[in-house]
């Protein structure tokens, strides 16, 4: 049951934990900015995705969402 | 010893028409039952209603008492003389208007991952409501979150419902659930922007829920919300039961923290029911604390016990886990275990850094998504357009619903399918007394008048109708019953096998 990939911060900071162990000299290696590149854009995709779905006027949003208590 | 039990949720969905924060929330959410209810397995024959009739004991073996006595239903069947919309589906479930809001109460279940599966089968009828009712003449577009509050002062239930023994004293599971409620927000809290409940302070909590809980024990619902609701409506044989209300829940998107939400609080229960706790996880203020925590999204606060100890919300639960571990020990049957090892596993990534579940847990992912928005645009916390981002995380649109967003790109850890949920939306648990009522409802619409948590009634044509009490809700199950459904044609005939037994 337990969660082994996953996306966002924690994988960057495990992939890159795991990458650290396995390469001994390489100071940059290539496939680990490969990856830290991919990430980065995955985020950024992630971020316009956001931009792209939100409702157009975050403040008139906002404040219109008004209820009335429940339970 | 087991998770296993009678379990179910109740849902209050956020409604809201764009550009019209004045209409009125009563008439839209009656809109969207009813054109959920156009549905066409439910429009076959006339529209059962609830029957709020005050239950007999039980009698049959299998769980039904043929009463076929006189009965008046102008008497019991309300709802839609009130004008509120109500509606029984197949699956055993109930969607109605309670409180300004439209809800969704599960079928009954008997462990956590069916509670997932049907908590997400409540979240899919609802987008399929609002989907049906943009379509209707007449009715605008109306949109539907699945979250506790309008960060306004306002906040609505998404309440959980465990059938207990009544053997056990109210006086222990406030003793010993209180400290189980107030600490599993780290696991099972939504998240939310702002402090308080008009969100004054503009800061990331843990809990939707948490600012609105004001006193220890009590009956309320709807102001002085207390942590442990004292509500006595076991909707099943009163001698035997109890079902406890718990009211103090988030409503979650992710599949994890629903299971885990229920599947601990099982198991804290029966803990409680066989009398495994010694009192020594007593909080000190347990309101004061309950809020403490959630303002406190590092995890690093502590909370004062009643005998001086100071311990945080994680090493708390991991206290009583280490007790759920001892108790259970070997025995712990599958579903069981399952439930301890990701109960271990989620308390230790909370104790290494939160942010390790931003792709398993509510108020993790949305602190992700939140702050690296928040880093890239270089906003503040009081950001219209962060606000924005907290609502949109719970729109149940799959398009639109940003915890959506997240599935659809592989970003959030699923527990279930997408075919599993959509088949749950018709289809009932096997192992309850759900499975008869949504088979009644599936096979006999039109004979089917009214149901309830405890009761069918039908009518066949004869002078009065007939009410099929159902006092246990272990009863009526496919095991049961199953096959009777399949050889009776007609209510008629299955009234018949059901009363010559």
């Amino acid at each position: 049951m337990a969660a082994k990939d996953s996306g966002g911060q924690s994988q960057s900071q495990r992939s890159r934990q795991e990458a650290d162990a396995e390469t001994t000299e390489a100071a940059v290696d290539p496939e680990i900015a490969e990856r830290h590149e991919a990430m980065t854009e995955e985020v950024d995709d992630l971020l316009d995705e956001i931009d792209e779905v939100l409702e157009t006027n975050s403040e008139e949003f906002v404040r219109s969402f008004v209820q009335k208590g429940g339970q | 010893m087991t998770v296993r039990r009678i379990m179910g949720t109740e849902i209050e969905y956020g409604i809201s028409v764009p550009g019209q924060p004045g209409a009125n929330p009563m008439v839209t959410s009656s809109q969207i039952v009813n054109a959920y209810a156009a549905r066409p397995e439910l429009s076959k024959g006339g529209r059962a209603r609830w029957d709020y009739e005050e239950e007999t004991p039980l009698r049959d073996a299998r769980g039904f008492t043929y009463t076929g006595a006189l009965y008046d239903p102008a008497e019991n069947l309300a709802d839609e003389d009130s004008g509120l919309a109500n509606v029984i589906l197949t699956n055993g479930a109930r969607l109605y208007v309670d409180h300004a809001h439209p809800e969704y109460s599960t079928p009954e279940v008997t462990n956590p991952r069916e509670i997932v599966l049907f908590d997400k089968a409540g979240e899919m009828t609802m987008a399929e409501a609002a989907l049906r009712a943009a379509h209707t003449p007449g009715i605008g577009p109306i949109n539907l979150y699945k979250n506790n509050t309008d960060n306004k002062g306002a906040s609505y239930g998404a309440h959980e419902n465990y059938l207990m023994s009544r053997q056990t004293p109210f006086a222990d599971i406030v003793a010993h659930f209180t400290p189980f409620l107030v600490t599993r927000q780290v696991f099972a809290g939504a998240g939310r922007i702002g402090i308080g409940q008009d969100a004054s302070e503009h800061r990331y909590q843990i809990s939707q829920r948490a600012d609105f809980f004001e006193v220890e024990v009590g009956l309320e619902t709807t102001l002085k919300r207390p942590i442990i609701n004292t509500r006595d409506e076991p909707h099943a044989d009163a001698e035997r039961y109890r079902r406890l209300h718990v009211i103090i829940g988030d409503a979650n998107l992710a599949e994890h923290a629903t299971f885990l939400k229920t599947g601990t609080a099982s198991i804290v229960l029966a803990m409680i029911e066989s009398g495994a706790f010694d009192g020594s996880l007593g909080i000190a203020e347990p309101v004061a604390e309950l809020r403490a925590v959630s303002h406190d999204p590092t995890l690093t606060h502590k909370i004062e016990l009643r005998n001086g100890k100071r311990l945080t919300a994680v090493e708390l639960q991991q206290s009583i886990l280490e007790q759920a571990e001892a108790y259970c020990g070997a025995d712990a049957d599958p579903d069981t275990r399952e439930v301890l090892d990701l109960w271990a596993y989620v308390l230790d990534a909370l104790a290494r850094d939160p942010m390790e579940l931003a792709d398993m847990l509510d108020w993790p992912a949305k602190l992700s998504l939140l702050d690296r928005y928040r880093q890239r645009e270089n906003l503040d916390w009081g950001a219209a357009k962060l606000q924005a981002i907290d609502l949109q995380y719970h729109d149940v649109r799959p398009e639109k619903g940003l915890y959506h967003r997240l599935v659809a790109r592989g970003k959030m850890k699923r527990l279930l399918t997408d075919t599993e949920i959509i088949n749950a939306m018709t289809e009932p648990p096997a192992d309850t007394r759900a499975f008869f009522r949504g088979r009644c409802l599936s096979r006999y619409p039109s004979e089917v008048v009214a149901a309830s948590w405890d009761s069918v009634i039908f009518d066949v044509g004869a002078d009065s109708l007939v009410r099929v009490p159902m006092m246990e809700p272990e009863k009526g199950t496919k095991a049961h019953v199953g096959e009777l459904f399949e050889r009776c044609e007609a209510a008629k005939d299955l009234l018949d096998v059901i009363t010559a037994d």
